[in-house]
């Protein structure tokens, strides 16, 4: 038990002078994937099920492998943004830290991952 | 920190089932949670039968008769018994307001009564509201001013009055609060929709100075961005007012004087 007063418990450490930018890349980022979201549905919703070379083929074109790369590189980056949120909300201490830590290596590994086997594809 | 099931010493038991009122024909069954912190024992749901033909409307009457009439040691919070002082805030059936201006008539059922959820318990339905009142006084609910007092009062427009509506209302009973999940896991550091609500009236307020200063102590990750707008808050507000929008306001502001 500390003696500390209510007040005291409440300031803690004060404000952190941030929230802000990570409010607005979320924000951002979720606008962006309203539209990307779309334009990587409808380019590839057609390719289920379709031979390997007409995948490889369209994946070549540009308007599909930009689709492609905007969805990764926006998706991924949001969802760095939302898990951070998640693990701030549901852990604390130095899980907390190392939980954030892990999540943004897979999210930035997944996407990179994801850009270079498109730009295997594509170019 | 979240938790999924309640601490041992904190589960909740079957309590002591009290008669029936004798004669009575129009009777209804009352569900209330009791917790003595001098006995060491568990929490427990005590069942209660009123007689509803010698009873008020309002689940605050119910209370207060039973505590007259039945069981002396029944202990709750209340002062106004019209919806202005905030005292009656308890959980009824699975819904945090007041209990002096709700309604039985909007139970179907037994009518189930809880303190506030994930707040220490003082006594039966009594929350331990120290914290929650630490963060309403750490976003200075006072107009700060800077310039030198006027000869008369701070002037005001009807206009900028307005902006005001929907905020001065609220009378700090804590249900907002307490029903935000966000708020139960990282009350410690979220001042919760009550607070933010407060912080919001007075840096929307046009008399006051300090604006720069109160968006500053709020810019923190946890101070205001564990609102999730998950809106409990606005829903289960018993004057009827929207935290929610309030704090998306806030953040709004946040925003505008960064771009």
């Amino acid at each position: 038990m500390a003696f500390m007063t209510d007040r005291k418990r409440v300031i803690g450490l004060g404000s952190a002078k941030s929230g802000t930018d990570h409010f607005w890349k979320t924000t951002v980022t979720s606008v962006a994937l309203l539209v990307v979201v779309p334009m990587f549905l409808f380019t590839f919703g057609p390719l289920l099920g379709a031979p390997y070379e007409e995948v490889i083929a369209t994946l070549s074109r540009p308007f599909p492998a930009v689709s492609a790369a905007l969805m990764l590189i926006a998706g991924f980056y949001h969802f760095r943004l939302g898990i951070q949120m998640v693990i701030e909300d549901y852990m604390e201490g130095l899980s907390r830290k190392v939980a954030i830590v892990v999540m943004a290596c897979v999210s930035y590994g997944l996407m990179a991952l994801g850009l270079v086997s498109l730009a295997q594809i594509a170019l | 920190m979240v938790q999924f099931t309640l601490p041992r010493n904190s589960k909740i038991i079957t309590g002591k089932t009290w008669p029936k009122p004798d004669g009575a024909t129009n009777v209804r069954k009352f569900q209330i949670y009791r917790w003595n912190p001098d006995d060491g024992k568990n929490p427990q749901v005590d069942t209660y039968f009123v007689d509803m033909d010698a009873c008020g409307p309002m689940v605050l009457d119910a209370l207060i008769k039973i505590k007259n009439e039945i069981d002396p040691t029944l202990t709750f919070r209340r002062s106004c018994r019209e919806g202005i002082c905030g005292s009656c805030a308890m959980n009824i059936d699975g819904i945090n307001t007041l209990a002096c201006i709700y309604g039985m008539d909007e139970i179907k059922g037994d009518v189930k009564i809880y303190p506030l959820p994930h707040m220490p318990v003082v006594k039966d339905l009594i929350p331990d509201l120290t914290h929650f009142y630490a963060q309403h006084e750490s976003i200075m609910p006072w107009l700060e001013t800077k310039t030198s007092a006027p000869e008369h009062e701070w002037r005001q427009s009807i206009e900028d009055r307005k902006k005001l509506d929907g905020l001065y209302e609220c009378v700090m009973c804590a249900c907002c609060s307490t029903s935000c999940p966000s708020y139960w896991w990282n009350g410690d550091r979220y001042l919760g929709p009550a607070a933010l609500l407060h912080a919001y009236r007075w840096i929307i307020d046009s008399r006051d100075e300090a604006t720069g200063e109160r968006l500053d102590d709020l810019e923190d990750p946890f101070k205001l961005y564990r609102c999730h707008t998950i809106m409990n808050c606005a829903k289960t507000c018993p004057k009827g007012l929207n935290p929610a929008k309030a704090i998306a306001s806030i953040k709004k502001m946040m925003v505008e004087r960064q771009l």
